[in-house]
């Protein structure tokens, strides 16, 4: 089973419950961590690298300058502006590129062909009995779902997989939660957690993908998220409570379930709930068939 | 001020999602009451309306891009368009009919262009929408994403260049924009041509990592650079740890915001930390004076 970890707002403990969901299962257990503009995964798995980091390239045209006449049928067919003629001269922005393959296609000279451009790795560590797939853009790099795209092509084909996925709704949450079994969604009891969560659950609908949610920090604010919940008929599949002590080992890189074994029943909880309301007996809403 | 002076642009960013940038912010908006425009830039995630309850005063469609459309009285079925997307959107769906993943599609045209049949069209698309509102602060431009929908990057320019014009035309010394986590897309576009960027941070392991890549960032596009550690008790060591590693990079230390569970309380309450008695309100202040716009 593919699970997907999700938030709309950020900070909300979607790497806590995904390292500490891995950390439990343990052995065989592939944690892919989908935030490539920010993975935190590794600070807390702290595996070995098992091999050398993967490039990860999307093609971006470049041009023969000896066969192009300068019609400009490239510019004009690309839509992201990433080739503009100046004075007949093509010229190639590759930040802009998304790699469509257009304007090679398009150009009448047969004058472009693709050339690689790195935008990030994809590295592969062993943590304990778990392994950790993570992706990693370049600092200066726009675009992030096609090194998701590269990330999730590692999902291995048996077994289970959890997929830490960035923050937000846009393009890279979307890239990460598509053809997914299931999508936890982690929020906290505060009005920018309830609001960010109607913003994600609206995302996972969409998407039609069954989804639960996971209360962190549970008797931080107020009880506003669970109400919503039973009027959303969404399934909480767990309630982590504020606890200082769990703050605190996050922020020196500890697992809860290794600082604070009392949390190994938490997490095991959670897994069992998960499996329990998986594609065969969620709806698309996430509402449990009965 | 005279006409000419274009408003500073104070960019609040933070890698890491959750740190209290938006709380910050809306601290900000209120202590630059009457002298600053508002920009919510995190538009897929946006919060800051929650704390500063926006009075709407004209909103706008978000429109960018176009997106492919399969007309199945004309599909003949060949699959070209399966073949030749990059980004595997179109699907063969069990009745044998070809569609695109409007989710998926990231509207490059190319089966467009190429398939024999003339059958796809390529509608624009329609991407969210954009608001401009009145606030106890001050006027605010903000912007809803539409559901899993792209180009949030384009859409926080558009934000940042209205809240731009609002501001010259109100002649505003400033422009507080609240941005987004990450160092991605729409970071990019909050931070390009800003007069200076703050970024939050909490002293955690994935704080610091995440600090560093997106200080990496700001310098790359050479904006002066200013941190704030939140929360900074929770982990004291880190805490100086970071603020020596800010220093080396060149950016500024511009102060430590305590750990304050009324934070959450202020937020519950629609308030912004500094107008309320919460103790981390005198260290929001501090940054803020620390920061020297008004200098």
């Amino acid at each position: 089973m593919i699970i997907a970890v999700a938030s709309g707002k950020g900070g909300t403990g979607k790497t806590t419950v995904a390292v500490n969901l891995a950390r439990v299962r343990g052995a065989g257990m592939v944690l892919l961590d989908c935030d490539v503009e920010e993975p935190n995964a590794h600070l807390f798995l702290k595996g070995e690298p098992c091999c050398e980091p993967e490039t990860v390239t999307i093609p971006v045209p470049q041009v023969d300058e000896s066969l192009c006449d300068g019609c400009g049928e490239c510019s004009r067919f690309c839509e992201y502006k990433a080739l503009a003629v100046l004075a007949k001269r093509v010229l190639v922005f590759p930040e802009m590129c998304h790699g469509c393959g257009g304007c090679m296609r398009v150009c009448p000279k047969g004058a472009i062909r693709e050339v690689p451009r790195r935008i990030g790795v994809v590295e592969t560590l062993k943590a304990g009995a778990a392994t950790l797939i993570q992706g990693r853009l370049d600092v200066g790099v726009a675009m992030a779902p096609p090194l998701i795209r590269a990330v999730k092509a590692r999902i291995p084909k048996e077994g289970d997989a959890i997929l830490d996925a960035p923050p937000g709704t846009s393009c890279p949450v979307v890239a990460t939660l598509r053809e997914t079994d299931y999508v936890v969604l982690v929020t906290e009891p505060t009005p920018f957690g309830l609001n960010d969560l109607k913003l994600a659950v609206a995302v996972v609908r969409e998407l039609r993908l069954p989804f639960g949610v996971v209360v962190n920090r549970a008797g931080s604010g107020d009880d506003r998220v669970q109400a919503y919940c039973r009027d959303e008929w969404i399934s909480v599949l767990a309630e982590i409570p504020d606890d200082r002590r769990v703050a605190e080992a996050y922020s020196r890189g500890q697992l809860a379930v290794d600082a604070l074994p009392e949390y190994r029943d938490v997490f095991q909880a959670l897994w069992a709930a998960v499996c329990g309301l998986s594609r065969a007996d969620t709806d698309k809403y996430g509402r449990a068939r009965t | 001020m005279n006409e000419k002076t274009t408003p500073h642009e104070l960019v609040i960013i933070s890698g890491k999602g959750g740190t209290g940038k938006t709380s910050v912010a809306a601290a900000f908006a209120v202590l630059a009451t009457g002298r600053a425009v508002i920009a919510d830039c995190d538009v897929d995630a946006a919060d800051l309306h929650l704390v500063l309850a926006p009075k709407l005063i004209a909103s706008m469609d978000f429109k960018s891009g176009h997106e492919a459309v399969i007309l199945r009285e004309k599909c003949t079925g060949c699959g070209l368009c399966a073949e030749l997307c990059r980004f595997g959107a179109v699907k063969l769906s069990p009745n044998s009919q070809y569609r695109v993943d409007p989710v998926a599609c990231e509207g490059c045209s190319v089966c467009v262009r190429f398939c024999p049949a003339g059958a796809i069209a390529f509608p624009e698309r329609l991407c969210g929408e954009w608001m401009a509102s009145a606030t106890r602060c001050g006027t605010m431009v903000h912007a809803c994403l539409g559901v899993a929908a792209e180009n949030s990057g384009k859409l926080v320019s558009l934000v940042r260049r209205e809240a731009r014009r609002i501001a010259e035309e109100q002649r505003l010394p400033f422009i507080i924009t609240d941005g987004p986590p990450g160092i991605g897309c729409p970071v990019i576009a909050s931070m390009t041509g800003a007069s200076q960027v703050l970024v939050v941070t909490e002293p955690t392991v994935s704080g610091e990592h995440d600090l560093e890549r997106v200080l990496k960032l700001a310098l790359f596009f050479d904006i002066p650079t200013s941190v704030c550690v939140n929360k900074w008790d929770i982990n004291p060591e880190m805490t100086e740890r970071i603020e020596r590693k800010v220093e080396a990079s060149g950016a500024r230390v511009v102060g430590r915001i305590r750990y304050d569970r009324a934070v959450t309380t202020a937020q519950i309450q629609a308030r912004a930390v500094v107008e309320t008695d919460a103790p981390s309100a005198a260290d929001i202040r501090r940054v803020w004076e620390n920061l020297k716009l008004e200098t």
